[in-house]
């Protein structure tokens, strides 16, 4: 409660933010609660539901798994920095078409799983999809509309 | 001018784009000024005596504003719930389930309520608690509701809250060929919306604002100005979009406690629950499902008595309303001559069991489809032909006196039994399943809208329906765009403010496209209607020499635009046009059991195949196929993406799903790492949905409602599959690697 904050310095979304954070904060709250960035979703907070999927250098972190302390001098993208220019990811483009979004609330997460999937597998089969968004829970159940977003956004890139 | 037509196509899902870019504000990213925040104090087990609650340790804690126990409320306590006046702000005198709360803390962080909250000791005596079906029909066990809340009750004695009989014939009084008598059991599972819940309360100048993700913001306005003995007027309610509802946000849980909160404090206080807390405070009704059937040789049902005890929680909630409203229908979408259903709604010291799509559906389905499934097989009779003979044509009353069949049903399960290869040869350890579900859809509910047409002829619609993933505004705007011949880019749908959106029962049952869709078509009407009012004065002419279609205003001096129209009828000072419809269905009819007739019914034929690894009890779906009778499908994707949710939804509660009581009635599977739902990499390798659209239903351009469909017989069918091909007969879900493979082996140790 009362321990000392730290410095820490934070580049998200390619700004860079000094901020001081208590010891025992999260990523996952430093993003939503301090900068407000509230696209990055909070359910289980035990890295089990993947809601809150960010990208730490480029990996998918559970941001409710990561001290923010230990960020100092980081990267971190979260789903707010996907578009780029008022242009949607072809990810993101990708899930509006198939149909992949229902309640939505799953789905900044499994966007940014898909964006590191895809960044380290260009061109995956229907199974390394599956492989590769395991951890992200969809209640909706839009998943076989979910792996096709990912196999059109990868093909749209191709 | 033409007119494209908006209905039947895959429009956009509106609000997609906000979704997929983080957007959207749901309500726990909502921002206040000033606000406290909120943390919830409870006791270890379900049921415990509260000695006394020593706040000296938390109050010391800096930032804490207050600690809020029972006592400290007028008394008796203010109690409150949907359809039985029952539950508490806080509790009282004693716990009733694990994680009913004792004390609220309410402080300037969340660091500092957390710390508080565990700060605050309660002496607390563990009792014993009632948990099962059979310890609430056990005399011997503790009552769980205060005899003196229901006084006149000659159950108020029994842990039966209340019970039905329902049927027709006299089943007693038949000598069918082959009986099959079972129970089956269906096991307490929870929603796990992705989004936990939360609720956010402040003062304003004329009372209290809510805001919370709830499905039925006008129930919701309703109990808690009933709990607060205030008018309706004074409490305003905000339902930003739900993240995931499914039922588990439909019905009021701790917003009364948060109002009261708010005005003491004269701030706005936020309590965001874990996702540990929110499996705490809704569940779906588990049930033990007992059923006799009689048939013919020919696989005809002579007669089905079934006794349905359903295992509600500690507080009513709605949870009444299903049990009587699944055991009303429980003998599914087959002729039945004679039946016979008992149905029971029993207390337990358990999560307070409430709304859960499908709403008692899939756990009577489990029971009948599954008994339909095991007399094919004694009978010879293939699966798919036993059904199909048993199946009602369009228009025949099934059920005596109410809504008759009123959908192709033969059509789906044949088109099912295609699509599946339902004669294919099977191979090894493969085994397939088919199964009807039947759901009633609503009965008595209004729903009201208010369709606003701008100078621009762009076109505001004001809804009380909640759009919570199923794509509610989408559907209204492709409605209100081809009766107003506007994009529905163009439509802009309000809802959730109980301030600015008009009357709705509840965005439920699968409702909404039929009631709220009428309502706005209605509303479009009275547009045009008035319309035709304006244009004539304008053109003094003659209102019978203009004709209002949609987008077009057509007179005898030629035709014009909307906004040519409003332009010449209005003139300078401008204005709007204003419609507002209503729909109330059949409309409410005391002498029904549930009080109206279903306005459709709600029909799915799912078949499915799956793989059954002997050595391990592992299943693989290896093939589904979803055929349902949707009469029109307004947005065919959104009708195919909930139909296929639905499924997934019912393969976690068929394969892998079920909370866990320990003896104390503590869950100990609390959570996304113990609970296990399905991922991505638990669909069904090859997944068809099949619509079925003869336009005959009572919604807009005969559309029926969809959405629960999926989950309604996904149990029998994913059963019948997995018993044959693992060769066992198991009748509870969920059928889980564990209980398949001891069922594998206890077959084998039986062989001669």
């Amino acid at each position: 409660m009362s321990l000392g904050k730290i410095p820490v310095g934070i580049e998200v979304n390619q700004r860079s933010f000094n901020l001081e954070i208590s010891p025992h904060h999260t990523l996952l709250d430093v993003l939503r609660d301090e900068l407000r960035l509230t696209g990055t979703k909070e359910c289980c907070s035990e890295g089990e539901c993947g809601a809150c999927t960010v990208l730490v250098n480029g990996q998918a972190v559970c941001s409710c798994l990561v001290l923010a302390v230990e960020l100092d001098g980081q990267k971190v993208t979260t789903i707010e920095g996907l578009a780029s220019d008022g242009h949607l990811d072809p990810i993101q483009e990708a899930f509006v078409t198939t149909g992949a979004v229902q309640c939505g609330f799953c789905i900044p997460g499994m966007i940014v799983a898909a964006r590191q999937l895809l960044s380290s597998n260009p061109n995956p089969s229907r199974a390394e999809i599956q492989e590769g968004l395991a951890g992200n829970l969809c209640r909706c159940g839009g998943y076989s509309r979910i792996l096709d977003a990912v196999a059109l956004a990868a093909s749209s890139r191709r | 001018m033409t007119t494209p037509d908006w209905i039947g196509r895959s429009h956009e899902r509106i609000g997609a784009r906000d979704r997929v870019t983080g957007a959207l504000r749901y309500t726990a990213d909502l921002s206040f000024d000033d606000v406290l925040h909120v943390k919830l104090v409870q006791v270890g087990g379900a049921r415990s005596a509260i000695r006394k609650v020593d706040r000296c340790e938390a109050l010391k804690v800096p930032g804490v504003e207050c600690v809020l126990i029972a006592d400290d409320l007028p008394q008796p306590i203010a109690r409150f719930g949907p359809a039985f006046a029952d539950r508490p702000i806080l509790a009282t005198g004693e716990t009733k389930f694990f994680g009913e709360p004792v004390a609220a803390v309410v402080a300037k962080t969340k660091d500092a309520a957390d710390a508080a909250a565990a700060l605050v000791q309660v002496d607390a005596e563990p009792l014993p608690a009632v948990l099962s079906v059979e310890q609430a029909l056990d005399p011997d066990s503790a009552l769980v509701q205060d005899p003196s809340l229901r006084p006149k009750d000659p159950l108020a004695h029994s842990n039966t809250l209340r019970e039905w009989t329902f049927g027709w014939g006299n089943p007693s009084e038949v000598a069918p060929d082959l009986v099959i008598e079972h129970d089956y059991r269906f096991p307490m599972v929870t929603h796990f919306a992705i989004e936990p819940h939360v609720f956010i309360a402040a003062p304003d100048a004329n009372g209290v604002t809510i805001w919370t993700p709830t499905q039925h913001v006008f129930v919701l306005q309703r109990v808690v100005a009933a709990a607060l003995k205030w008018p309706i007027a004074k409490v305003r309610i905000v339902a930003p979009d739900p993240g995931g509802g499914f039922g588990g946000k439909g019905w009021p849980k701790f917003e009364p406690l948060l109002a009261v909160l708010a005005l003491r404090l004269g701030r706005p206080v936020r309590l965001v629950l874990t996702l540990e807390e929110t499996f705490q405070q809704a569940r779906r009704t588990s049930a033990r499902i007992h059923a006799k059937t009689g048939f013919d040789r020919a696989g005809r049902i002579v007669s089905q008595e079934l006794n349905t005890d359903f295992l509600i929680g500690a507080y009513a909630d709605i949870g009444v309303r299903v049990v009587s409203k699944a055991s009303y229908a429980a003998c599914g979408p087959y002729r039945t001559p004679h039946a016979k259903v008992t149905a029971r709604a029993l207390l337990s010291h358990t999560t307070p069991s409430t709304a859960f799509r499908g709403f008692g559906t899939p756990q009577a389905s489990w029971a009948v489809e599954s008994q339909l499934t095991e007399a094919a097989g004694l009978l010879g009779i293939d699966p798919v032909e036993i059904r199909r003979r048993n199946l009602p044509r369009k228009g025949e009353a099934f059920i005596p006196n109410d809504t008759p069949a009123d959908g192709d049903w033969a059509a789906a399960l044949a088109s099912a039994e295609r699509a599946l290869d339902w004669h294919a040869p099977l191979a090894k350890n493969r085994g397939r399943g088919i199964a009807l579900g039947l759901k009633s859809s609503s009965t008595a509910s209004a729903s009201q809208a208010i369709v606003r047409l701008h100078y621009d002829a762009s076109v505001s619609v004001l809804s009380g329906t909640s759009d919570m993933g199923q794509g509610a505004r989408t559907v209204l705007a492709q409605i209100a765009g081809k009766e107003l011949g506007v994009s529905p880019d163009r439509v802009v749908i309000t809802m959730g403010d109980t301030s600015i959106v008009p009357y709705d029962s509840s965005t439920s049952a699968s409702r909404s496209t039929v009631f709220m869709g009428n309502a706005v078509i209605k509303a479009c009407e009275q547009i045009r209607r008035q319309l035709r009012v304006i244009a004539a004065r304008a053109l003094e002419v003659d209102e019978s020499a203009i004709d209002v279609v949609p987008g077009e205003v057509r007179t005898p001096k030629g035709a014009m635009s909307y906004a040519e129209a409003m332009q010449a009828g209005l003139g300078p000072p401008r204005g709007e046009i204003i419609g507002v419809g209503e729909e109330r269905g059949g409309g409410y009819r005391p002498e029904h059991p549930l009080g109206g007739r279903p306005e459709f019914w709600e029909f799915m034929c799912t078949a499915v195949e799956v793989e059954v690894d002997p050595d391990t009890g592992m299943v693989d779906v290896t093939r589904l196929v979803l055929a349902s009778d949707v009469g029109k499908a307004l947005n065919p994707q959104q009708v195919e993406t909930q139909d296929e949710g639905a499924a997934t939804m019912g393969v976690g509660h068929s394969l892998m799903e079920e909370l866990i009581l320990d003896g104390s009635g503590r869950i100990v599977n609390l959570g996304a790492m113990d609970y296990r739902i399905p991922t991505i990499q638990d669909i069904p390798r090859e997944l068809h949905s099949v619509l079925i659209e003869n336009e005959d239903g009572p919604g807009p351009y005969g559309a029926k409602g969809a959405g629960e469909g999926g989950i309604l017989g996904i149990g029998g069918a994913i059963g019948a599959a997995v018993n044959q091909a693992a060769g066992v007969k198991i009748r509870d879900l969920p059928l889980t690697p564990e209980r398949i493979w001891r069922a594998i082996q206890s077959a084998r140790s039986e062989l001669p």
